[in-house]
């Protein structure tokens, strides 16, 4: 038998997934159906359960949905950490009833999910003591699991929460053929952070271009590309004897096997990281050659060199944050391909990335700030950290929109939430304040 | 040069500002293209025929709100450029244009001066090498390169000026340039100078971790410290001894050191220290040298300066802070905060905000002053901190970083307010020549990144641009 996501443990194992949000959905909707029914026969407000943590209704003059939908001005009523409804404030007052705490901004959107970065593993003092992001023993590590290095203290975490990110996408760092693994997990970090895991194993990180290359294990490009193919094809063999083992047979585990074999079987998609165009066109031929294998192409600098021939058969695509600095592999870097992307309907996120130096993170919300200046839309810059990614990363369920039944997860600003000069006044997840305003 | 027809030169076409921005102009009224055009026509038909490269027509840049720094904004000013000084300046009808004057329409756009960058490694500046960690022989002149890409960057993000510096790995890492942002393809062409002729630039110093080392590399602070006072003991011996050969004949010569030199400079005032620093105690260490030896000194990057604003302000050095998007990166900038220029400039310490290109992005150099004012600085302040205040620190402030009449006419358009990030630099001009154009498709690359965007700039021949669209002399 395979083993089917990380074992974390003897009693309460986090899930790697959630229940489906579209189960509580279709619960919180026949209750909201039964609430409005009770509410028109009685002509009077419904008695209500007592507002508690995770309580809350938001009123913003402009309320991003995150797909794209602006309402102005908007409120959100989150019961019990989950999106009860969202519609215009008298509306949602209404139903909520005065017993729940209210909150009002100038300005509003779903948390902000960073659908790449470093956080937890990339330590924010850069020292031997929290710098976990890559191990270089040996070129190819896919068990390295995030779960068992990531940092939920480490205070970038609190840093980028301040500034509304509520999920980050998060784990080894692109700096080795295969550095690691990666996890998906919200921004609060009270108590047993692995509660706060939306994906315990969301990735494998993959470096193709020059960041991918160590030496004399993998020295050049061809010699990358047949350490990766071999070692997805001995995960391949390995699976299939477990699977054709006669039952209580005594199977050797490998980890690094095993990983791979759950990137076969398209569980865990390979993060493959490229930026250029020739190491974008090995990461498709790659995804090509083993046809289960799902490949997310993350950086991407030079895509915009072969968008026709890439928008027939594409990949899902993490771009580059708009402020990384061109140079070396990403010299023709552009802080415009956010909008040719999105000009050519190609669905991508924006991410934070990975520094080594300074600054050690950067900030989703001003990575969008910036790819809006160069011309994407500012909506469709917002659904890069927000609905766009948590497609991208699986999480659509739970996160990513103002919508009935997802997370009450919310970022709340006191001005336009790109402007340079507005601020970030409060970060909710699940209806409960994590953060009272940036840098606090 | 070509001598057309003088008419009104939009200053730039560009896609429609979204919702909040000012207008383009393309908005401006048929009428009064046609009148100010008709003027233009019946204003060049008077104006002097030819004329060589060295004698160029005043320039009129129109409409635009104009940014002075040193004094209150103008809405839709006249700024009058002749022989590469600001000429005039003030609200439109209140200031007379020259009747051969190229006219500019800059209505819906705002025109402020261009800015000053403290410190920035645009062009490969590198100064000492491996081999020891005091190294005031060094020139970073002698190791830029201005034709690279980076030179674009810079003034793609509006900058005109910039102090070149070698980097923090050495205690004195050797010594800076001070380069205007001209399209020529030498270093001489661009470089400031002493009133020797020589040039202009100060000493680059660093203290904290980063000059740290095997020996001959100090490796602890201490150590740092003690090889950084002898050397300003030798050099001060240095100086001594060269007053005494120069006044006695019978004196044996004392041959030149070039790095003693420098340090001489140092000492008389001359050659202003830029020094490195960031941990607060750090900061006072560089504070306890300047006493000793007298030297000015702006403090570079400065992460702690928000502990220790009074201890600065009482040793009258300057500050010129990096701001950048989260802290960490190194311990000695774990505490770095956005609200050190809020801090200082409340505390009455001198300000200005650097690049360190490429630490941050010249592109990007504007977002530097929103920043500090997302962190509570006050918006003028911020403005002043790009501008003025950086020419303060260079020495340059009766040449350079405000509209003043008199000053040259290094100027940036833009397309909205400075301080939003939905702004973009359209124009940048240095001594009444453009220097860069959004509108021109090879610097727009530049700008906005790219294939090629990497790439040096193509020489600027004796006789005019290799490359049409250019910029560059006219």
């Amino acid at each position: 038998m395979s083993a089917r996501g990380p074992d974390l443990g003897a009693a309460g194992d986090a899930p790697r997934r959630r229940p489906s949000g579209r189960i509580q959905l279709a619960g919180w909707l026949a209750a909201l159906g039964l609430a409005l029914c009770a509410g028109f026969a009685r002509g009077a407000a419904a008695p209500q359960p007592p507002a508690g943590e995770g309580d809350l209704v938001l009123i913003a003059e402009r309320l991003h949905l995150g797909d794209g939908r602006v309402l102005e001005p908007g409120a959100v009523w989150v019961a019990g950490g989950r999106i009860a409804a969202v519609g215009a404030p008298a509306e949602i007052e209404a139903l909520a009833g005065p017993e729940v705490p209210r909150r009002r901004a100038p300005q509003a959107t779903p948390g902000l999910i960073d659908a790449r970065s470093c956080l937890g593993l990339a330590g924010w003092l850069n020292t031997d003591h929290d710098k976990d992001e890559v191990d270089g023993s040996e070129p190819l590590q896919p068990e390295l699991r995030a779960v068992d290095a990531y940092n939920p203290e480490d205070p970038l975490i609190a840093w980028v929460r301040g500034f509304g990110v509520t999920t980050i996408h998060t784990g080894h760092a692109p700096r080795a053929l295969i550095s690691g693994q990666t996890l998906v997990v919200k921004t609060s970090a009270r108590g047993s952070w692995e509660n706060a895991l939306l994906d315990a194993e969301a990735m494998i990180s993959v470096t193709l271009g020059e960041y991918g290359l160590a030496q004399k294990a993998a020295g050049t490009r061809a010699k990358a590309q047949a350490l990766l193919r071999q070692a997805l094809l001995d995960a391949q063999a390995h699976a299939a004897q477990v699977a054709s083992a006669e039952p209580g047979a005594a199977i050797q585990r490998n980890l690094r096997k095993e990983s791979l074999a759950r990137a076969l079987a398209g569980e865990v998609p390979l993060l493959v990281h490229a930026h250029r165009a020739h190491d974008i066109w090995t990461a498709r031929r790659l995804a090509r050659e083993f046809p289960g294998l799902r490949v997310v192409l993350e950086g991407a600098a030079e895509l915009p060199l072969l968008l026709d021939d890439f928008a027939r058969d594409p990949l899902p695509v993490l771009l580059h944050p708009s402020m990384a600095r061109p140079g070396g592999e990403s010299e023709a870097l552009s802080m415009g391909t956010a909008r040719r992307l999105a000009e050519r309907g190609l669905p991508f996120a924006l991410q934070s990335g990975y520094e080594d130096y300074v600054p050690r993170t950067r900030v989703v919300l001003f990575e969008a700030a910036v790819a809006a200046r160069h011309g994407l839309p500012r909506g469709a810059a917002l659904r890069a950290i927000t609905l766009d990614a948590a497609r991208l990363l699986g999480v659509d369920g739970r996160v990513g929109s103002l919508e009935v039944g997802k997370d009450g997860d919310l970022a709340l600003f006191d001005g336009d939430p790109f402007e340079t000069t507005s601020h970030c006044l409060g970060t909710y997840i699940e209806g409960r304040l994590v953060s009272d305003g940036e840098r606090r | 040069m070509t001598r057309s027809a003088p008419t009104l030169q939009p200053a730039s076409a560009r896609f429609a500002p979204p919702r909040g921005r000012l207008p383009r102009p393309g908005a401006r009224s048929p009428h009064g293209a046609a009148l100010l055009a008709l003027i233009a026509l019946a204003a060049g038909a008077a104006a002097a025929p030819g004329g060589d490269g060295a004698r160029e027509r005043p320039r009129a840049f129109e409409g635009a709100t104009l940014l002075p720094i040193d004094g209150p904004p103008i809405e839709s000013g006249v700024l009058i450029v002749s022989a590469g000084r600001i000429a005039a300046l003030g609200p439109a009808g209140l200031v007379e244009i020259p009747a051969d004057a190229e006219r500019i329409d800059c209505r819906g756009l705002v025109l402020m001066p261009g800015l000053v960058d403290t410190h920035s490694h645009v062009g490969s500046p590198w100064g000492a090498d491996g081999s020891g960690p005091l190294q005031p022989e060094v020139r970073a002149l002698d190791s830029i390169d201005v034709a690279e890409a980076s030179l674009m960057r810079a003034r793609a993000g509006g900058l005109t000026s910039l102090n070149a510096m070698p980097g923090s790995g050495h205690l004195i890492g050797g010594q800076t340039v001070y380069l205007k942002l001209r399209r020529a393809r030498s270093v001489e062409e661009l470089c400031y100078r002493f009133e020797d002729g020589s040039a202009m630039g100060g000493l680059k110093m660093a203290n904290g971790t980063n000059p740290q080392g095997q020996p001959p590399f100090p490796e602890t602070r201490a150590k740092a410290a003690a090889l950084v006072r002898a050397k300003f003991i030798e050099a001060q011996d240095y100086r001594e001894r060269r007053r005494r050969a120069a006044e006695d004949p019978q004196a044996e010569p004392v041959p030149r050191d070039l790095g003693l030199e420098a340090l001489v400079e140092v000492l008389e005032g001359k050659r202003m220290v830029h020094h490195h620093t960031h941990r607060a105690d750090d900061i006072l260490s560089v504070l306890r040298l300047a006493r000793e030896f007298g030297f000015r000194t702006v403090l570079h990057h400065v992460s702690e300066a928000w502990k220790v604003p009074e201890e600065i302000l009482a040793s009258g050095a300057a500050c010129s802070v990096i701001l950048v998007d989260s802290p960490g990166g190194k311990l000695e900038a774990r505490d770095l905060s956005l609200d050190t220029p809020r801090v200082l400039h409340a505390a009455g310490v001198p300000l200005s905000l650097h690049s360190d290109d490429f630490i941050t992005d010249s592109r990007l150099f504007l977002r530097a002053g929103a920043l500090a004012v997302r962190a509570g600085l006050p918006r003028e302040a911020a403005l002043e901190a790009l501008t003025l205040g950086g020419a303060r620190q260079l020495d340059l402030d009766q040449r350079i970083g405000s509209l003043t009449v008199g000053k040259d006419a290094d100027l940036v358009l833009l397309d909205g307010d400075p301080l939003s990030i939905y702004t973009r630099v359209v124009e940048t001009w240095v001594e009444g020549q453009r220097v860069f154009d959004l509108d021109s498709p090879a610097d727009a690359l530049y700008a906005e990144g790219g294939p090629g965007a990497g790439d040096p700039l193509p020489p600027v021949s004796c006789c005019g641009p290799f490359l049409a669209g250019q910029g560059g002399a006219r």
